[in-house]
């Protein structure tokens, strides 16, 4: 990768005068990206202290879960990262047949692989679209959401719903993916590099933009591994940390792609990372489609509210003999384990990890959702103290925060 | 490294804090007393062989209902991944309940921070040392820790802000923004059902 030379200007820190006031900013402004809200110390322009507010989001979904099925709790995690909701469901359902030790078709796998990058791609545009508007590019916020739309129309067609899908069920995917399908994501994938040189050219020769985010909101590696950052804000500070390819899951061990890395750690370091993702969903969705393999798309012992494969299931699903058909499924197929587990998997913000306590019922004990909003909007003052209050609308931005994985 | 070795190599280390090892699906916990917990992260995080370099995930448990023996009402587990080396484990730090406190591991990790706020928030561990130990999801004013066993999924108070709002419609009706009345959900089905009678 190589970097535009810009030049760096010496600004004022702080007015010297020593007077510092506070100024609430959020949680109904624009650029904070949902319900964030910061409290900012300030002298002058200078951040002397910056301290975020979460929570005005929380409904308290570890608590709901903890009264549902497994089955149930899925829907929860539509909610989390509304901008990429499939990932959020693959993961769950990745965490779920892990602990109720459920092998998944491999067909249903490939379309999870589909999806989940698609999500990826989804997300990034939408990142990308912000993130440039926040800072003063206008036009590619426009160019962005142009191919987003493409996504999202494939997304209506694959499941009927633009935002929250619970398509992945436990097990697989609730429907086959259909030829035109196929056929218009197969054309999008073969154009979409030409898209992504649209947006550099529009941004990369920007001397606003590129002056916003050369050298500003700098993390070296170790700091950024400290604080807890994961997915391209980690990379884009120079640590190999994927867990697409350190814990595979679905798809991904039978696919080739790269990681892109970055040792800056600035902010233009963490969207270069990010662009070439986009190359990257587009390098294995285009690979999943020709690997795809026939079969059927779920599996026989998953205890899910999927269309009852006629003949074939001992319960259907939605049926009242037994009260819900999950826990008389798995009861026959034995009990219930008794354990806990920890699996994470990579959804376009950084590492969505999901710990379950499975006490023997058909209901987690404890459900726990790392997400990582929550610990990226953490290393924030990290971020932003001691630089510009103009920054740190750069540094929100850059950590591609989303507040309803945040809250929860 | 298999974690089951780490686990192992734990127990030699600290002899006297492991209670207990357990294995599920591959996946191992180590359950420990909480007095030492910062020595063991330390110890993990900078054994050449081990380098637990990532703090994926902290919660906090609570184990009234749950069956198993060396557990405390309490409980505080730690997830560890070392990125160079590929391995992970977990500690399981119990925590008595009349004294929920455990040391923090902010000094180790800072991302460690929210973790334990949230840790906090709602299961009501307290992390002696944290920079900041305030509640992160709920209001600050808020009473309980809604992940305890005991507390319930629904409640049947009102909103404690809600006199204060009231006293906020009142004062808006002198400017003529309002006409000064507020009803809560039980009132709205209360009078409903008086309609109804």
């Amino acid at each position: 990768m190589t970097r535009p030379i810009t030049k760096t200007v010496n600004v004022p820190v702080a007015d010297g005068d020593g007077e510092r006031y506070t100024l609430k900013m959020g949680p109904q402004h624009p650029a904070t990206h949902g319900v964030l809200r910061v409290d900012l110390e300030l002298d002058g322009e200078t951040i002397i202290k910056c301290s975020p507010q979460v929570g005005y989001l929380h409904r308290g979904f570890d608590k709901i879960a903890e009264n549902r099925t497994y089955a149930q709790s899925l829907i929860l995690t539509d909610r989390l990262d509304y901008i990429a909701a499939m990932a959020n469901n693959v993961g769950y359902c990745v965490a779920v047949e892990k602990l109720l030790d459920i092998s998944v078709p491999l067909r249903a796998k490939y379309i999870r692989t589909i999806v989940c990058e698609m999500s990826r791609i989804a997300s990034h545009l939408l990142w990308l679209a912000t993130h440039a508007l926040d800072i003063g590019a206008m036009t590619v916020f426009l160019y962005c959401f142009r191919e987003r739309e493409v996504m999202l129309d494939l997304f209506e067609e694959l499941c009927g719903a633009r935002l929250t899908f619970s398509y992945p069920r436990i097990g697989g995917v609730r429907q086959d993916v259909t030829r035109n399908f196929v056929d218009v994501l197969q054309r999008f994938v073969a154009e979409f590099p030409m898209h992504i040189e649209e947006y550099e050219t529009l941004i990369d020769t920007n001397r606003i933009w590129l002056k916003r985010t050369i050298g500003i909101g700098v993390l070296s590696a170790s700091e950024a591994l400290e604080l807890g950052l994961t997915g391209a804000c980690l990379r884009g500070s120079g640590v190999d940390y994927d867990i697409r390819k350190h814990r595979p899951y679905d798809a991904y061990d039978l696919v080739d792609f790269e990681v892109p890395i970055s040792d800056d750690g600035d902010i233009y370091a963490r969207y270069r990372c990010r662009m070439e993702e986009l190359h990257q969903s587009a390098r294995i969705i285009q690979q999943c489609i020709d690997q795809l393999p026939p079969g059927p798309i779920i599996s026989e012992d998953a205890p899910d509210l999927v269309m009852p494969l006629q003949g074939q299931r001992k319960v259907e699903a939605g049926s009242t003999t037994y009260g819900t058909g999950l826990i008389k499924l798995l009861e026959e197929k034995g009990e219930f384990p008794v354990g806990d587990i920890y699996v994470s998997t990579e959804v376009p913000k950084g590492e969505l990890g999901f710990y379950f306590i499975s006490d023997g019922s058909g209901r987690p004990y404890r459900m726990h959702m790392r997400s990582p909003s929550f610990i990226h909007i953490s290393a924030l003052p990290a971020l932003a103290e001691g630089s510009m209050i103009a920054d740190l609308i750069a540094n929100i931005g850059t950590l591609d925060v989303v507040l309803g994985e945040c809250d929860r | 490294m298999e974690s089951m070795e780490i686990a192992e190599k734990l127990q030699d280390h600290f002899s006297e804090e492991v209670l207990d090892i357990c294995d599920f699906h591959g996946q191992v916990g180590v359950v420990v007393k909480r007095d030492r917990i910062v020595d063991i992260l330390r110890w993990l995080r900078d054994s050449p062989e081990i380098k637990m370099d990532h703090f994926m995930d902290l919660c906090g448990v609570d184990n009234k209902k749950r069956q198993g023996k060396n557990l405390l009402r309490l409980e505080v587990v730690y997830n560890l991944y070392s990125i160079p080396l590929r391995h992970s484990i977990r500690i399981r730090a119990q925590v008595p309940e009349n004294d929920a406190c455990i040391d923090t591991a902010t000094t180790l990790w800072c991302g460690a921070n929210w973790h334990e706020r949230e840790c906090y928030d709602l299961v009501g561990i307290s992390f002696n040392g944290h920079p900041d130990m305030r509640r992160v999801l709920l209001p600050d004013d808020w009473s309980g820790y809604p992940l305890r066993k005991e507390y319930p999924l629904k409640g049947r108070e009102e909103w404690s802000g809600l006199e204060e709002l009231k006293h906020k419609v009142v004062e808006l009706q002198e400017f003529g923004l309002s006409d000064g009345t507020l009803t809560t959900k039980a009132e709205q089905s209360q009078t409903k059902g008086n309609e109804k009678s």
